[in-house]
């Protein structure tokens, strides 16, 4: 898939049926290993269909890279499973933690860029890309928060450890404008400022006022991607050249075919920038 | 403790409402990381519990459910796994105590859920048991397929967690009495069938490592009326066992 960019889209069971029927050129899908580290079953069995079928992602959601612990060795071991088994063209996780304490908190939570924070991210990318097998890449985080404390601004961060460990980045453009939008900066400057040639995948998405303080802006991936947020993906395109690009989608998830239109919309722009490379 | 580690246990303790000593807390977009975590407990708890959903009702339903969670987080990030014994903190939860089938209900929508990512196996045929000697099958060890699992309810449980996944009302006519029933995979599909009290004694004994035999004559002494051929009739067809 590093050679020929195209976009893809994230799998929902629901959809199966539609998506073995189609015949749309480059079509891949991600998913949540997670949701697939079980012992066997229809829901594995339906992995393997489209893993036969089409290039597959897969995006971690609960390594906890970004925690002062280690990655847990149990769900380390059931990810190089899957992998082994299913053989994705991709694979990702967030620059974020969601362990503490032997509890697993379900999200991705935030931390101050500090230089000690960077020496547990690559120990932790480094361990990880050991255990699998294989490189991984990480996604630039939605930010709610003014942390205090940071050492790094976040480009710079990500760049030192990508080039620190060896992983590749997944840039999530609408976690770059949902972010700009709530801490306030320009998305054009983080953009400008980003590591592009580390880029391995890019994520476009949707995102939704906060239903409890409408300034604030949610990472919701439960409507259309926005316009704002197409531009600023043009933006990167001419920059950085094509990368595989993914619509991510997982609230009031709309018919397969909706959503493979909002895909041959990112496909058709992948397609322009492969024709003036 | 590193910086990094402090800051995570401010963090984790300021999600559990302990904001005092967390600067970070008071911000208003705080509250999206604490509504976040919740929401994706709760959802997976009503994703692997429908059946109890739909008999209380959601908003019942996500208010008991957050009490769980507080006792009971996530340690384990496969939230599809999430709620193992919310079957035993809904038998201990006086608010449900109205509903005294409810912790057995929660017990079937488990072992349905259990059921469904067990590990693959060749169900076991009737057509390849007559294929053996009668002297053959008495002393046969049979392997209970992975996916299968018994379940007993001193009150008719299995009804009602049938009438509640199909979102229908409990029958009128229900017959106040215990049932059982067993679990199994077929066509990558999970089945719930009723299934006499004295099979699932039977399948239990296999399932122990006992020959067919020795099952039965175990099965005889607690049900002395039992029909074997009929029952182990009974769990072939359900597709209880693997080749």
């Amino acid at each position: 898939m590093s050679m020929t960019p195209a976009a893809g889209i994230g799998f929902k069971p629901p959809h199966f049926d539609a998506a073995m029927r189609s015949r749309a050129s480059g079509l891949w899908f991600e998913v949540h290993p997670e949701n697939y580290m079980v012992d066997g079953g229809p829901r594995l069995a339906m992995l393997d269909a489209l893993a036969e079928r089409f290039p597959l992602s897969l995006h971690g959601v609960s390594l906890s890279l970004a925690a002062a612990d280690l990655p847990d060795a149990t769900q380390l071991r059931r990810l190089r499973v899957l992998i082994d088994r299913i053989r994705p063209v991709l694979v990702s996780e967030h620059m974020a933690w969601s362990a503490w304490g032997g509890r697993y908190i379900p999200d991705l939570l935030p931390f101050p860029r500090t230089h000690e924070a960077l020496e547990h991210l690559v120990r932790n990318v480094t361990h990880t890309q050991e255990r699998l097998g294989r490189r991984i890449s990480l996604e630039n985080p939605s930010h709610y928060l003014r942390l205090e404390g940071h050492d790094w601004s976040e480009t710079d961060f990500l760049a030192e450890l990508a080039r620190r460990s060896g992983c590749g980045l997944l840039l999530d453009i609408n976690n770059v404008y949902v972010s700009a939008h709530n801490l306030g900066h320009d998305p054009l400057d983080y953009l400008d400022a980003f590591p592009l040639p580390a880029v391995t995948e890019i994520h476009l998405a949707g995102h939704a006022a906060d239903d409890n303080d409408a300034t604030l802006l949610i990472d919701s991936h439960d409507s259309a991607v926005a316009d704002s947020v197409w531009s600023l993906y043009d933006h990167v395109l001419l920059r950085g050249g094509a990368r595989p690009t993914l619509i991510e989608r997982d609230g009031d998830v709309p018919s397969f075919a909706t959503l493979l239109t909002e895909r041959d919309r990112a496909h058709a722009l992948l397609d322009v920038e492969r024709v003036a490379a | 403790m590193s910086a990094l580690a402090r800051f995570q246990a401010g963090f984790a303790h300021a999600l559990h409402g302990d904001v005092a000593t967390f600067a970070a807390a008071n911000q208003a977009a705080f509250a999206v990381y604490r509504n976040t975590a919740l929401r994706a407990c709760l959802d997976a708890l009503e994703a692997n519990y429908p059946a109890v959903a739909c008999l209380v009702g959601r908003e019942w339903f996500r208010a008991a459910a957050a009490i769980y969670v507080s006792q009971s987080p996530p340690r384990d990030p496969r939230l599809s796994d999430y709620g193992d014994t919310f079957a035993s903190f809904l038998a201990a939860f006086e608010p449900a105590g109205e509903l005294p089938y409810l912790a057995d209900v929660a017990r079937l929508d488990r072992l349905w859920s259990e059921s469904l990512v067990a590990a693959d196996a060749v169900t076991l045929t009737a057509a390849t048991m007559v294929t053996l000697e009668p002297d053959a099958i008495a002393s046969l060890r049979l392997r209970v397929h992975p996916a299968t699992r018994s379940f007993t309810s001193s009150q008719p449980a299995v009804s009602i967690w049938e009438a509640s996944r199909a979102g229908i009302a409990v029958d009128a006519g229900l017959v106040w009495r215990a049932e059982s029933a067993i679990v199994t995979r077929v066509d990558h599909g999970v089945r719930i069938a009723p299934l006499d009290v004295a099979a699932v004694h039977l399948l239990a004994t296999i399932d122990a490592g006992a020959s067919l035999a020795d099952a039965a004559q175990s099965t005889l002494s607690h049900s002395p009326d039992a029909r074997i051929d009929l029952l182990l009739a009974d769990l072939l067809q359900a597709g209880a066992f693997a080749t």
